[in-house]
């Protein structure tokens, strides 16, 4: 009888140590399948904070970039805040602008040096989908500079490489070998309004 | 008292009478610098010419030793000229001379053939003179003989231009003229042997041009050209007046030639023009909404310019490419560059994100702060040589990818020259813009690039396929060129001063 008892126990233990461990695995194995950040995050109740940047797109004149207002989402430090400045300008842009930016182009990488210079690396959609001629590419790659140069404090001048890649050109004409200041003569001076 | 006056006189007009048969028409000296003449003088039935004259082109100096003899000399070496001997000692070795170093007044006179003997070997340059045309040809210069042979040849005429050593040779044919113009820096030209009733003229025009007038307008001239390891050959038949086509109706269509055809000397010394077709290859530019593709109509217009430009101005013109191939930006610059051009036209047709958009624009390179700081430094650490045939060459060191960096003002002359052609061709005035282009970077020329129009523009695309629209942007780039070449009336022509640096 007590020899019974002695097995019963053992039996019991083994069961309770085994789904211990059962659920103990369950957990990690789900715990290590699960994403960093949620599957599906909840809109955010607030407006995430921002800044008013000037962006630069194309006029409806098809000949000058024209300034406008836009708000880019804050962030933390001088790169992080130029990738979102440069991300919102790779956006199409709205009426009645006109894209400058390839369409499929996006930003791979933003560098800052001490000394002023941004280096803004884009794909290679910037070059290959570019329609192409002297005053289009003057648009295109003035865009980046001169957004970059108006909104990020301290930034002075900027290089355009090309998948990681330093280029000649973007599309057979204007020399981005070496980093380019803001060019003012090709923004349109009368004001355009503001867009939210 | 009478008869001692008029004595005197007679003696004066006697020796002024001897002087003057004495002097021989004056050497023409060609050296790097240009032409010069170089005064020659006979001594006992020899030409001589002043040292004095000589070390305004070779710097040297004279010092008389106690013996009454000279001693000169030449980048620290020494000539040794004894007195009443036709001989000299050159840096230790003894040279004959065919008369002896003789004093004239202040002047030293040396004979002609102690610049080639004596002053060659310590100048360590070529010095030749050349007798028979009376040529002194100094330093690393091409100037061949030019020989030409007017005779009959059936019931017709020929014209054999020979040019030893070979150089390179373009002739233009006109109406009433055929023009040979040869790669040199000048000509040694042997009297004309023959004449005939068909050709009214032979004349040599600087640097180094030979024409061939002809007598009948309109004759009939065909020319063909040769080469061997000798000589270069010319042939230009001339047919007889009577079996002349009738050209009015033979003459093949000019593609751009709404204004007579003149030939006008290369003004201004620009010789050489570079004409860029953009794009090509698989870098078809910008692509039309009718599917028209920028590099079909840049190497179009760039072929129509050609011939234009060489028939009209008598340039030679370099084509950066000449068939649909992809070359890279500093393929073309190097082309140019190599070609030593004096003025860079880049074709192109624009694109633009607004369909509507059109008319031309013209840009020239815009230096940004590395850029203006290597043109100031290209002036600050420029160097002024002295030079054969006198005066100073200004060396400047520039990097090599900025070249442009110092013909700026001179490109943006040019791209205005061309905006301001294309008024009245074009519906709206194109604007002139600095720009950061890639490839007129590193070019060593005055250098613009030409957007002809947008492509992107439907209208504009259906007229930059039409004969007229291209022969009317051929003419404008023409007109821009030609009065470029003349340069402004309140300064040197740019192109001469290109010319004068690239020495």
């Amino acid at each position: 009888m007590r020899r019974t008892m002695l097995f019963g126990l053992a039996g019991f233990t083994a069961l309770a140590l085994l789904g211990w461990g059962v659920n103990v695995g369950l957990q990690y194995l789900g715990r290590i399948s699960s994403p960093d950040v949620p599957v599906a995050p909840t809109p955010p109740t607030a407006p995430t904070a921002h800044i008013t940047a000037t962006l630069f797109y194309g006029a409806p004149d098809g000949l000058s970039l024209a300034p406008v207002r836009v708000d880019v989402p804050l962030a933390e430090g001088a790169v992080a805040q130029g990738r979102q400045i440069v991300r919102a300008l790779l956006q199409p842009p709205p009426a009645p602008y006109l894209p400058v930016i390839p369409r499929g182009t996006t930003l791979k990488a933003l560098y800052l040096t001490t000394g002023g210079d941004a280096f803004v690396d884009l794909s290679a959609e910037v070059s290959t989908n570019h329609p192409g001629g002297t005053q289009a590419e003057l648009l295109t790659v003035y865009a980046v500079v001169n957004a970059m140069t108006t909104n990020l404090q301290g930034v002075q001048r900027v290089q355009l490489l090309i998948d990681g890649r330093e280029a000649d050109t973007v599309a057979g004409h204007v020399d981005v070998r070496r980093p380019l200041e803001r060019d003012p003569s090709l923004v349109r001076q009368d004001p355009l309004p503001a867009v939210q | 008292m009478r008869a001692p006056a008029a004595l005197a006189v007679l003696l004066a007009l006697l020796l002024t009478s001897l002087a003057l048969a004495q002097n021989p028409a004056p050497i023409s000296v060609i050296s790097a610098a240009g032409r010069r003449a170089l005064p020659a003088t006979l001594v006992n039935g020899q030409e001589y010419v002043s040292l004095d004259d000589v070390a305004l082109f070779l710097p040297l100096s004279l010092r008389e030793d106690r013996q009454g003899g000279l001693i000169i000399t030449v980048r620290g070496k020494t000539i040794v000229a004894p007195r009443d001997r036709p001989l000299v000692s050159v840096d230790g070795r003894v040279v004959s001379l065919p008369g002896p170093l003789t004093r004239a007044g202040t002047r030293w006179l040396a004979p002609i053939d102690f610049l080639p003997r004596a002053l060659g070997p310590v100048a360590e340059q070529r010095i030749e003179y050349r007798r028979a045309s009376r040529l002194l040809v100094l330093g690393a210069v091409r100037v061949p003989r030019v020989t030409t042979r007017v005779e009959p040849s059936g019931a017709g005429t020929r014209v054999t231009v020979e040019i030893a050593p070979p150089a390179g040779v373009m002739t233009v044919t006109d109406t009433d003229r055929v023009v040979v113009r040869i790669d040199a820096d000048a000509l040694d030209v042997a009297p004309v042997v023959g004449t005939a009733p068909a050709v009214a003229q032979v004349r040599a025009d600087p640097p180094a041009s030979l024409t061939v007038l002809l007598a009948t307008p309109s004759a009939d001239a065909k020319t063909t050209a040769s080469t061997s390891d000798t000589m270069a050959r010319v042939v230009i038949e001339i047919a007889p007046a009577s079996q002349s086509p009738d050209t009015s109706s033979a003459a093949p269509p000019q593609p751009a030639a709404p204004a007579p055809l003149v030939i006008a000397p290369a003004a201004g010394g620009v010789r050489t023009v570079v004409i860029d077709p953009g794009h090509g290859g698989e870098d078809v530019g910008v692509k039309g909404p009718g599917g028209t593709l920028e590099k079909q109509v840049t190497l179009d217009l760039a072929k129509r310019l050609k011939g234009v430009l060489e028939a009209r101005m008598g340039v030679h013109v370099v084509l950066t490419r000449d068939d649909d191939r992809a070359m890279t930006l500093d393929e073309r610059t190097a082309t140019a560059n190599n070609a030593k051009g004096h003025v860079f036209v880049s074709l192109h047709m624009n694109g633009s994100p607004a369909p509507a958009r059109t008319g031309p624009a013209v840009f020239f390179m815009r230096l940004d702060r590395e850029g203006e700081d290597t043109r100031r430094e290209a002036g600050a650490q420029a160097l002024a040589l002295p030079v054969l045939g006198g005066g100073t060459r200004i060396i400047e060191t520039i990097r090599w990818d900025l070249a442009q960096a110092r013909h700026i003002d001179d490109s943006q002359r040019l791209a205005t020259l061309l905006a301001g052609a294309l008024q009245g061709r074009a519906a709206a005035p194109a604007p002139v813009h600095p720009a950061p282009l890639r490839v007129l970077a590193g070019l060593d020329m005055p250098a613009a690039l030409f957007e002809m129009g947008y492509l992107t523009n439907a209208e504009q695309e259906k007229g930059a396929a039409t004969d007229d629209v291209r022969a009317s942007l051929v003419q404008a780039v023409y007109d821009a060129v030609s009065r470029f070449a003349t340069g402004p009336a309140d300064a040197p022509a740019p192109a001469a001063r290109a010319a004068r640096e690239r020495r």
